[in-house]
C-alpha cells in the first residue's frame, strides 16, 4: 500500500542491514576487475567503503600464453589492514563458515 | 494515487517492494547474473539476497548463503 515503511509486520530491513549484521566477522567482498576479498569486516559506511583485516586478495588474471591459449592465473595477497573504496565494490556476502 | 493500474503496482519502486521474498533474477552491468530470493531493495538498488547462486555466461560460478548487491551495479530486477 504505502511505500514508506509503517512496518507493522516484521520491520523490512534494508539491505545494508546484511552487512551490519557482519561486522566483526568474516566476509567475502567481490569487486569490480576479478577481483575477490576475504577478511574481517571491521567498519563500512553507507558507501560500501570498508575496512578488512586479515584480508586475502585473489585477482584473477588472463594470459594469452606461447599457443595463444588463454589461461586464468589467479594471484594472491595478504594484507593485516585494508581500506575499500566503496564504488569498486559488487558483492558483499559473510562467511558462516569459520 | 490510485489510476487503476491492474496489477496494483504504478510505480517502478512499488514494483520492487511487492516482489520482496519472490524469487528473482537480478543482471549486472557486468552480464553477471545473480538468482535468489530477494529479502530487499533499498532506494539506491542496493539489493539483499538469500539463497544466492552466481551465474556466468549462463553457467553457475559460486552460491552464497546470502548476499549484499551494491546497486550502481544492477543492470535490471526480474521477477521470475
Amino acid at each position: 500500500m504505502a511505500d514508506a515503511g509503517d512496518g507493522d509486520t516484521a520491520a523490512v530491513s534494508e539491505p545494508l542491514d546484511l552487512v551490519r549484521l557482519s561486522l566483526d566477522e568474516i566476509v567475502f567482498v567481490r569487486l569490480r576487475g576479478d577481483r575477490e576479498l576475504k577478511g574481517r569486516l571491521h567498519a563500512y559506511d553507507s558507501h560500501c567503503n570498508l575496512v578488512l583485516g586479515e584480508v586475502e586478495e585473489t585477482i584473477y588474471v588472463v594470459e594469452d600464453d606461447d599457443e595463444e591459449e588463454e589461461t586464468v592465473k589467479t594471484i594472491k595477497k595478504q594484507s593485516e589492514m585494508l581500506f575499500v573504496r566503496g564504488d569498486s565494490v559488487v558483492l558483499i556476502s559473510p562467511q558462516a563458515a569459520s | 494515487m490510485e489510476n487503476g493500474a491492474n496489477s496494483g503496482s504504478s510505480d517502478p519502486s512499488s514494483f520492487l517492494t511487492e516482489i520482496i521474498g519472490a524469487p528473482v533474477k537480478v543482471k549486472l552491468n557486468s552480464s553477471v547474473e545473480y538468482r535468489g530470493y530477494l529479502i530487499s531493495v533499498d532506494g539506491y538498488m542496493n539489493i539483499s539476497l538469500e539463497k544466492t547462486e552466481e551465474y556466468v555466461d549462463g553457467k553457475l560460478r559460486r552460491s552464497y548463503g546470502e548476499a549484499f548487491v551494491r546497486g550502481n551495479n544492477v543492470l535490471y530486477i526480474s521477477a521470475s
